[in-house]
């Protein structure tokens, strides 16, 4: 590693085999998925002569172990990979130039994230600002509505589809509100947290750091058990275009959160072994980002999705 | 503006450049990554060459003669699909790469591993891309590839798409991760590792239209990733966000599709642009006419081209007034895109003009690049539209803007930038006989497809109406001697990659000195600017 004395201008590294391996690992992870969607574990492939289905275990076809082997390889990749990250970092050779360049990068994944969020929240004001009252007879769609479904009523949720299948709504004012009160305030925690980490009081830090992860644990297992919920009152991912938006958004969210807590989650361990410090402590600042981000999110699907 | 290079590149350095199949696979070095960018595009191009091969085989007789039409509509599905992100956009990431470090006066792209993360992923997507085709051509039971056209509407794509649609689906995440992480690289580059004096409106033009290529890469792959997601989810898990039954509607698809849509046309012509402005000034011995307003002009349309997007949908049957937004919008984009086919000529303008290779390149693709754009304006016009929507005329419009518009400039700066990749001369002889065979060859291939279009011959048919066929037998030949033409580039860069030419001094062309990448050595080191270089 270089000493200060040395330390470049930018510090370019040595090639490095993580990005090649990340790229077999995501192929792998791929294919597989592709595969399994079309061998999937638990459908019915045959039944025997006394009536009894036999199901597809786990590994009949080659795509299951393929998303698995995709996904540990990526996963194992991304954490050597940044293992030498780390290295650089406590060497001292991420400051100046090479900071703003994460700094910047990191704003910019949390761009095209926001470009990703808007595509799912486009469509739901598409759905029912344009598709549904259009389906009604809105507009010059009269006939339409007349030719294809002529009993359909545009209304928002929409309960009852154009081919007659219903689904259920979720109201606001139970476990969503709940977890809102949730996230605004593992936000607030984050940020105590990021004030202790710059002032150097480490016990307040670990504390508030912990809380933070925490309340993002029970926001997930809230949405989890509101899930379960949905499904026994009929809101299931096919019943209908507003079942499709809502865990899609919803879905999508959560699985930001769950990779907002990962990251929290190193940073936390990583406090615990004091690699961070009042001036260099980027990787925090990027997750604590991040997590603001889904936080903002999540603002937006409360009132379009749940309540409005 | 003048240029310190004193000290910019001193040969002892802490590391050595690496060797052997490590250097290419493991690379972060941005020059290397750049050649990889380069040389995996032209390998698609000619890929997706062979298929639309393929395509004028068939056409070149009323008929069915060479593929039977579900093979057919494969070929031009992914004959588009390559060509777009495989051919086109690769290769001009590959330009980014080597140039943008090169003309800011930068050690490297600012993210170098990422770099090749982006890199290494795409030959792993069109690798799973490309696999559909051939087990569809060879593979027993000829299971389908894609088969919807390039624009993958649903419900072609999604209740009526082949099993492969699932791969294709997963393969345009893995191209979406790369653009993203791309353009990410090159806007932090251009924003973090300007050198010492090299302010923002002194950046040459081709970084500017890169940089705001980028903008768009990061806004609008993200939206195609969801696109594909809600495709994903209404094929395997029963949504109907494209199925009006549940409540949803095909026609939000091609919103959504066209929202990333259009900003990808301006991808794939934006960094063209900048390369032409590079280039015409250089061989007119004069600087860029109305630098200040080519920046603005390529702001303007990167802005318009998101509220432009339903201009291929007019015979979808939307609301009046969305057609009428939409139609004044497009027309809106020629201002900006007239402003820079003026700015190049008025740069020509009582230039001491030379015509080498570069040269001949972007003159060709300032005429036929205009000839596509006025095009394009008589398909903005909506009423006008109606006639021609789905037509031959509109294939001869994005193949005027994409073949002779992007793929040319692509080829000006191979010519104009090969002496500093690779040290040596490209053949004058290969390159003159690639240039004249490719430019009369492509307005036989393009030109009659205005006729046959405008007499109303449909796009993506197998098979047509026995009055095209005089046309459609040239447009072939056209299409096999275009085809035919690229071995003699196939030529020109395998001699330069094994340095066979005349050597090249490093600045052969008499650029302009303030352009920072001619102030290296010919070929450029392994390693250059590693201290930043002064811009005054």
């Amino acid at each position: 590693m270089a000493s200060a004395a040395e330390k470049p201008y930018y510090y370019v590294p040595e090639g490095s085999p993580w990005p090649l391996s990340g790229s077999v690992g995501l192929c792998l992870l791929m294919v597989g998925i592709a595969n399994t969607l079309h061998y999937p574990v638990g459908e019915v492939v045959d039944k025997l002569p006394d009536g009894t289905e036999v199901l597809r275990q786990f590994g009949e076809h080659w795509g299951h172990l393929s998303v698995l082997a995709g996904a540990l390889w990526l996963v194992a990749t991304l954490f050597f990979w940044w293992r030498d990250t780390i290295k650089e970092s406590i060497a001292g050779l991420h400051e100046g130039k090479l900071a703003g360049s994460y700094r910047q990068g990191m704003l910019w994944f949390i761009f095209s994230e926001v470009m990703f969020f808007a595509a799912l929240f486009g469509a739901l004001f598409y759905t029912r600002w344009l598709i549904v009252p259009w389906l009604g007879g809105e507009g010059n769609n009269a006939m339409t509505h007349e030719v294809l479904w002529p009993n359909f009523q545009a209304m928002w949720p929409l309960v009852t589809n154009p081919d007659g299948s219903s689904t259920a709504i979720m109201g606001a004012w139970g476990l969503p509100a709940i977890n809102t009160a949730l996230l605004l305030t593992s936000s607030i925690t984050l940020t105590i947290a990021h004030h202790a980490l710059i002032a150097g009081e480490r016990g307040k830090l670990i504390l508030f750091q912990g809380a933070t992860i925490v309340l993002g644990m029970i926001f997930l297992s809230l949405q989890a058990l509101e899930y379960v919920h949905a499904y026994d009152m009929g809101l299931t991912f096919d019943s209908g275009i507003y079942g499709s938006l809502f865990f899609m958004m919803t879905g999508f969210h959560g699985i930001h959160v769950t990779l907002g807590t990962i990251m929290l989650l190193v940073c936390f361990l990583r406090i615990l072994k004091g690699h961070f410090s009042a001036d260099n402590h980027f990787v925090y600042e990027a997750s604590a980002w991040y997590w603001h981000f889904v936080d903002v999110v999540w603002l937006f699907l409360f009132v379009v999705v749940y309540w409005m | 503006m003048s240029v310190t290079t004193a000290d910019t590149h001193h040969d002892d350095h802490h590391h050595h450049a690496p060797t052997g199949l490590k250097r290419w696979l493991f690379s972060t070095n941005h020059k290397d990554i750049g050649t990889l960018y380069l040389w995996f595009s032209f390998a698609m191009l000619l890929v997706g060459g062979l298929m639309a091969l393929v395509i004028r085989a068939e056409l070149m007789y009323p008929g069915m003669q060479v593929v039977d039409p579900e093979f057919f509509n494969q070929m031009t599905t992914v004959h588009g699909l390559v060509m777009v992100f495989g051919a086109i956009m690769p290769a001009t990431v590959g330009l980014a790469n080597w140039m943008i470090p090169l003309m800011i006066g930068a050690p490297d792209m600012a993210l170098p591993r990422m770099n090749n993360w982006s890199f290494w992923i795409l030959p792993f997507a069109f690798g799973i891309l490309i696999a559909a085709v051939l087990m569809s051509a060879f593979g027993e039971g000829n299971p389908s590839a894609p088969n919807f056209g390039w624009t993958f509407y649903a419900p072609l794509s999604t209740k009526y798409g082949p099993a492969s649609t699932d791969f294709f689906i997963l393969s345009v995440h893995m191209m979406g991760i790369s653009s993203i992480m791309g353009a990410i690289n090159v806007i932090v580059t251009v924003f973090n590792l300007r050198a010492p004096g090299m302010t923002l409106m002194k950046m040459p033009l081709f970084v500017w239209t890169w940089l705001i290529t980028a903008f768009l890469l990061v806004a609008v792959m993200p939206v195609l990733a969801g696109a594909v997601t809600m495709m994903l989810t209404d094929r395997n898990f029963g949504t109907t966000f494209f199925d009006a039954a549940g409540g949803g509607d095909p026609v939000m698809f091609q919103h959504i599709f066209w929202f990333f849509g259009h900003p990808e046309v301006y991808i794939m012509i934006l960094p063209a642009f900048g390369i032409v402005s590079s280039i015409i000034p250089t061989f007119s011995r004069k600087p860029l006419f109305g630098y200040a307003s080519m920046v603005y002009a390529t702001a303007s349309i990167a802005l318009l081209s998101f509220v432009v997007w339903a201009h291929h949908m007019f015979t979808v049957g939307m609301p009046l007034a969305g057609t009428l937004f939409f139609m004044y919008m497009t027309m809106l984009i020629s201002v900006p895109t007239g402003v820079k086919v003026f700015n190049w000529v008025a740069t020509m303008w009582r230039g001491s003009l030379t015509f080498e290779l570069p040269m001949k390149w972007s003159l060709a693709f300032v005429i036929l690049f205009t000839c596509g754009g006025l095009s394009g304006l008589m398909l903005a016009i909506t009423p006008v539209d109606f006639q021609y929507h789905d037509t031959y005329f509109v294939v001869a419009h994005f193949h005027y803007v994409l073949v002779s518009g992007a793929l040319f400039t692509l080829f000006a700066a191979a010519y104009y930038w090969l002496p500093k990749w690779s040290g040596v001369m490209p053949s004058k002889l290969l390159g003159e006989l690639h240039f004249w065979n490719s430019l009369l060859s492509v307005n036989l291939l393009f030109f009659p497809m205005h006729f046959v279009g405008l007499a109303g011959m449909p796009r993506r048919y197998a098979d047509y109406a026995l009055q095209f066929a005089d046309y459609n037998w040239w447009i072939s030949i056209g299409g096999f001697w275009f085809g035919l033409s690229q071995i003699f580039f196939l030529a020109v860069a395998v001699r330069c990659a094994m340095k066979k030419g005349e050597p090249a001094p490093a600045n052969p062309w008499d650029a302009p000195e303030e352009d920072l990448e001619w102030t290296v050595p010919s070929p450029a080191p392994f390693h250059t600017f590693d201290t930043p270089p002064v811009v005054k």
